[in-house]
This record gives C-alpha cells, sequence and structure tokens, in this order.
C-alpha cells in the first residue's frame, strides 16, 4: 500500500446521497481477477449512456473538476461489500473520499487499500457544496498527520476522526494483512486453547 | 452487567486487541464465491503463501453464473475465466469448491445454512454483504471486502472495530398476507438505507420468533440494506430443528452436546444495548419499494411520498426520476414487464412454495417475463420432486438452475432499460437489474400474484 501524502488538490463534487457501490462500479465490471484497471469503469453509467457515449454534464467529465479529493453527499458507498468500489475510486486517481457519512464495509475497504475517507458535518458539507457552485477552483488540503481538512481562502477547517492504528497504517502504508501474518503464534495459541 | 448475544459470540473470538486500535477476531467460517475472491488469491500467490485453515473455507460459483444449460461450458469468457480461476485456486489451496454440477452448488448463502456449514454461535465471513443472512442462526455474519478475504485466507482472522448493539423488537401477530420480507422492507422504511450503520442488530420479539427459519434468513439477509453490520437472532427449538441431519451439523450424540450450548446464545436480562427499536406487528401489511434504495418503501396499498427519511428532496428528486414515477402516484395496478422470484433474500424452497400455490392451475399475465430462479441444487431438487417446477412451467414462468441471476444482472439475466420488475431481490439501486432497469422490491406472494396479473397486486385483494 502506498503511504499517505499531505495533499492540496480542488475538490470533485458529487451531490448524490446514497451513492451505492453499484453506482460506484456496476456489477457488470466485476469479472476481472486481478485489481487494475477497475478506474475506466468508475460511475461506469452516469458518466456513459447506453451507447458508450460520455454524458457531459456528468462532474467526473467536466475537465474542471479533475481532482485527487471526491466530495460526496450522505451515506457515500453503501450496498455491495464488492472492494472494487475502492479500487475503482483510487484507480481513477482519487486519494481521499471526503462525506458526512460513509457506509462501514465501503471504510474498511477504502482504508486497507490506502484511501482515505474524511467524515465531515452535515451542513459543512452543505456549506461546501454550495461554495463550489460560485468557486469551483477552489482548493482544499487534507493533512493526515494533524488530521485536518481546510481550504485554502481560510473559511473551512475541519478536523476529523481517525483511529490511531488506521491512521499509523495509512501514514507509512502498512497493511492489515502484516499485523496478521506476524502474530501467527497467538492465532494458533487460541485455537489451541479454544 | 449481563451481555447480548452478540456480544457474547464477538467475546469469544477475540484473539487479541490491539491498543487504540481493532480486535483481533478470529473466523470459524469462510464462504467463497469466484468474483470476490481471486485477487485475494493472487495475494496469498505474491507473498508464496498457502491458506491457513483450508478446511474452515468453502467455496462454490453464484453470482456469475448463467442460469440455463449449466451442463455447458459458461459460454462468455471473462465469466468463465472467473469460475475457472475459482476451481484452480481451490485446487492449488485444498479448499473444497461446491462448483457448477455439484450437488451442493448454489448462491453462498442459501446453501451455507442449508448443509448445516452455518451454525449457531459461530463467526462467519463472506465476500459480499448479505452474509448477514447466516445471523438468523445466532451466529456473527457479516461481509467483507477483497482485502479482507485475503487476511481470512492466509490467517482465519480479521481486525475489526466492535460495532454498536441494537435491539429491534417485533411483538404481535403478523397479518394475513404479511411475510418475513414485508417485515423488513417496513423495518428499512422507517429507518432508512443509512439507519442500522454502524451497529451490529439483534431481531426479537414474538413476530420474529413465531417465523421459520427460511424467514428469519430472508430478515437477517437484508439487514445491510439499512447499513448494518449485520443482524442476529437468537437460536431456539426450530434452529435446531433445522440443523438436526444437515450435512455438516454435529452428528448423534454431538448434536445434543451442541444443543446444550447453543441454548445459552441469549441476550441476558440485564444486558444493555446501544440503541432499541419497537415495532407492533399487526401495523405491518405487504409492502414494496418505489425508489432506488431499499428505504423507499411504503405498504402496497399507499401512495408514493413526496419525501423520505435521510434522502434530501433532491435525491428523492433524481430517484422518483429514474423510476418514472410520480409523488402521490399508486404502485398498485401499476403495469410492470417482469418478475424475478429469487436472490439470496428469496429462493429457498419456503419461497418456491408460497409463490407456487399462489400461482397453481393460473397463467401469467401477456405482458410479463416471468422467471424463478432456485437458490440452490437442492432446492431445485426438491421443487421438481413436488412438483413446483411444474407448476411454474405451467403458468408461463420459466424455472431455471441456481445462482444470483437478475438480483444483480452480472450474467445474462437483466432487466431492459426502463421496464419495470417485480423483484423479490434485495437492492433496487439504479441498474441494479441490468442499465436501467427499475425495481421494485416485494415478497414472493407479491411478485407472483403481480406475475398473473401483469400489473403490481395486492395478495390480500387480488387473488
Amino acid at each position: 500500500m502506498e503511504k499517505f501524502k499531505k495533499l492540496n488538490s480542488k475538490l470533485t463534487p458529487l451531490n448524490i446521497e446514497n451513492v451505492d457501490t453499484d453506482q460506484i462500479i456496476p456489477a457488470r465490471f466485476l469479472k476481472a481477477v486481478t485489481r487494475e484497471g477497475f478506474g475506466d469503469n468508475l460511475f461506469r453509467d452516469w458518466r456513459y449512456d447506453n451507447h458508450d457515449n460520455l454524458i457531459d454534464d456528468f462532474i467526473l467529465n467536466k475537465i474542471d473538476f479533475n481532482s485527487q479529493i471526491l466530495l460526496a453527499g450522505r451515506n457515500f458507498g453503501c450496498g455491495s461489500s464488492r472492494e472494487h468500489a475502492a479500487w475503482s475510486i483510487y484507480d481513477y486517481g482519487f486519494r481521499v473520499v471526503v462525506s458526512s457519512f460513509f457506509a462501514d464495509i465501503f471504510k474498511n475497504n477504502a482504508l486497507n487499500n490506502g484511501l482515505l475517507v474524511v467524515q465531515i458535518r452535515q451542513n459543512i458539507l452543505d456549506e461546501i457544496f454550495n461554495k463550489l457552485i460560485k468557486y469551483p477552483s477552489l482548493t482544499f488540503n487534507v493533512d493526515l498527520n494533524d488530521q485536518k481538512f481546510y481550504s485554502d481562502d481560510g473559511v473551512f477547517e475541519e478536523n476529523f476522526e481517525i483511529n490511531e492504528y488506521n491512521k499509523t497504517c495509512l501514514l507509512n502504508g502498512f497493511e492489515n494483512i502484516d499485523y496478521l501474518l506476524n502474530i501467527k503464534e497467538k492465532i494458533v495459541k487460541y485455537e489451541e486453547e479454544k | 452487567m449481563g451481555k447480548t448475544l452478540f456480544e457474547k459470540v464477538w467475546d469469544e473470538h477475540v484473539v487479541d486487541s490491539i491498543d487504540k486500535g481493532p480486535s483481533i477476531l478470529y473466523i470459524d467460517k469462510h464462504l467463497i464465491h469466484e468474483v470476490t475472491s481471486p485477487q485475494a488469491f493472487n495475494g496469498l500467490n505474491n507473498r508464496k503463501i498457502k491458506v491457513f485453515r483450508p478446511e474452515k473455507t468453502v467455496a462454490t460459483a453464484d453470482h456469475n453464473v448463467p442460469t440455463l444449460n449449466q451442463h455447458l461450458p459458461i459460454k462468455e469468457e471473462l465469466s468463465r475465466n472467473q469460475v475457472d480461476t475459482l476451481t484452480k485456486n481451490c485446487k492449488e489451496h485444498n479448499i473444497n469448491l461446491y462448483g457448477l454440477g455439484h450437488k451442493y452448488q448454489g448462491i453462498v448463502h442459501v446453501i451455507g445454512p442449508e448443509l448445516g456449514i452455518t451454525q449457531p454461535g459461530m463467526t462467519i465471513v463472506c465476500g459480499d454483504s448479505h452474509t448477514s443472512t447466516h445471523g438468523a442462526f445466532g451466529s456473527i455474519a457479516f461481509g467483507i471486502g477483497t482485502s479482507e478475504v485475503e487476511m481470512v485466507l492466509s490467517t482465519q482472522c480479521l481486525l475489526q472495530y466492535k460495532p454498536k448493539t441494537m435491539l429491534i423488537e417485533i411483538e404481535g401477530d403478523l397479518r394475513e398476507g404479511v411475510y418475513s420480507k414485508d417485515i423488513i422492507l417496513y423495518i428499512i422504511s422507517k429507518i432508512s438505507a443509512s439507519g442500522g450503520t454502524g451497529y451490529f442488530v439483534e431481531y426479537a420479539g414474538s413476530a420474529i420468533t413465531s417465523l421459520s427459519m427460511e424467514s428469519r434468513m430472508t430478515i437477517c439477509n437484508m439487514s445491510i440494506e439499512m447499513g448494518a453490520r449485520g443482524g442476529i437472532i437468537a437460536p431456539d427449538k426450530k434452529t435446531f430443528e433445522y440443523l438436526k441431519n444437515k450435512e455438516f451439523s454435529p452428528k448423534g450424540n454431538d448434536f445434543y452436546k451442541a444443543i446444550n450450548k447453543w441454548k445459552n446464545l441469549k441476550t441476558d436480562v440485564d444486558a444493555k444495548y446501544d440503541k432499541v427499536i419497537k415495532f407492533n406487528a399487526e401495523e405491518i401489511e405487504p409492502m414494496i419499494t418505489y425508489g432506488t434504495n431499499p428505504g423507499m418503501g411504503i405498504k402496497i396499498n399507499e401512495t408514493i411520498p413526496s419525501s423520505a427519511i435521510n434522502n434530501s428532496d433532491e435525491s428523492f428528486k433524481k430517484s422518483l426520476e429514474y423510476m418514472g414515477l410520480n409523488s402521490g402516484e399508486k404502485l398498485l395496478n401499476k403495469k410492470i414487464d417482469y418478475v424475478f422470484i429469487g436472490s439470496c433474500t428469496n429462493s429457498r424452497i419456503e419461497d418456491l412454495r408460497v409463490a407456487a400455490n399462489i400461482i397453481k392451475g393460473k397463467k401469467i399475465a401477456d405482458n410479463v417475463n416471468a422467471w424463478v430462479i432456485p437458490g440452490s441444487k437442492s432446492v431445485e431438487k426438491i421443487a421438481i420432486k413436488e412438483g413446483l417446477s411444474k407448476i411454474f412451467d405451467e403458468a408461463g414462468f420459466e424455472f431455471r438452475q441456481p445462482g444470483c441471476s437478475a438480483c444483480l444482472a452480472m450474467n445474462e439475466d437483466k432487466i431492459p432499460t426502463s421496464k419495470y420488475c417485480v423483484s423479490t431481490s434485495n437492492r433496487n439501486f439504479e441498474g441494479r437489474q441490468g442499465p436501467g432497469s427499475r425495481t421494485f422490491l416485494a415478497s414472493p406472494v407479491t411478485a407472483a400474484i403481480s406475475a398473473l396479473n401483469g400489473y403490481v397486486s395486492d395478495i390480500r385483494k387480488d387473488n
């Protein structure tokens, strides 16, 4: 997993609630047996029409909104547990998803892939969506070390929560599986005692 | 202070805890399928490690398989490759696979219980969010991502944060025409598609204990549709009776020993939940969804509202636009194009029996394409033996072979753009049943009667 570095970027506003993982990556694109290339089909049915033509007014198709931070409505990532959702967002180039509420499994999957989820208050999320209508180029910073999400115009500054363990993993690129493989003796002991 | 059922099972599976971090949770049973496992096996192969406890993992092919001509090679190349990859991985790592053609093949959440793989007090995971189904047996069961599948394959453990606990209690007698699917759609319509996020839900009350095991599975199955990590129901006599003589259940004296242990799997009287919600069973009526998340549901004779809990006005409007519906409109008598009876929510023998009972000797409407997809080879076999498949065939339904099918439309079974489908599955998301498809989630009974009439129908009036 790549280390998470402090970043500065515009936002890609997706002001839709309950974005489920079927929207993020439809099931018919889950047939691969490797992790690569899912970004091409991120939000496939919102990006392309039935004839594979780009839908111009979808946010990802507007060149001005290319960024590393996806700003999404509440309850992002609900539905299916497919990790392909996190892979596709990361593969597309996003490193952070900001919302007021995340579905549990998506959150786990994101963190396991170095994709940071930043949960902020609903009213602030609404204010940022509104602000971007007038100022789409406003840039924001994500500082995981200080757990801060703030805008370069000085208007927004939000602290966000993250567990110490997950923070350490993201900052150092550590993976859970290595942790587990390192405590195998303990696991065997547990099995024996059970 | 006493413990909840969830806490009892959880605590027993904690191997260790990380300071200011997650717990290391031991997993008793791991179910895998072709879609969310290949990358996990790649991870193991890259590290040159073998599966740690291969006997604790069971595999089947379900998501991506055709539901016709399963004896022939899969036509679609990518699907075939995914199923072949599963076969290869299972062989290399000594994992039991119930692949296409095997008498135990079927939807992963249907075969686990019917083979007795699922047992009370276990921790069970699968790379599929509807793993919550297995909670109906008093086990902690939840869906995981592929990185986590890799963790379980290599260490039989996961790093997990303990979720909060919620009790949903439903007391009273269910009204006529109300089935477990209606109960869960009713609950989700009240608390929304995100109302359970962060929680593990225990279902209790007389309306729950009165249900069969199949019906309890339908309830736990859709726990994820309110965002909950999983659902759990305390095991009782019905649970033990169901598990008796199942292929992998304990046998003879061991079975009675197991029951003695399983009997303790209930919440202590003085235990506290983080949240308690109570419903009255008599308020529940046959339900149907009108929108694009499972929280957007109404009683079947109600009109479409102008808002829904935890949906902004904008999202609500977008949803109705996609569905081609308007606030104030009734769904009842709405013309439909497809009926799908299947999925891990409602494809068990009980579901097929109630549906067959309604359509027996009748014909489906000319404007409807109707599919019945049994949940497993075993369900298929019983349905054929009991004459149900014949009833479906004669009524004009297509009785096909087991798989996830049009629930997620990964195979050829897709609902065409802008067509309406009354579906017994679990998700009415945009495009879930095929690009542009429009889904009305309902019980097998509502699906069956609607197929006959060709429009959304109320079993209490239209039968």
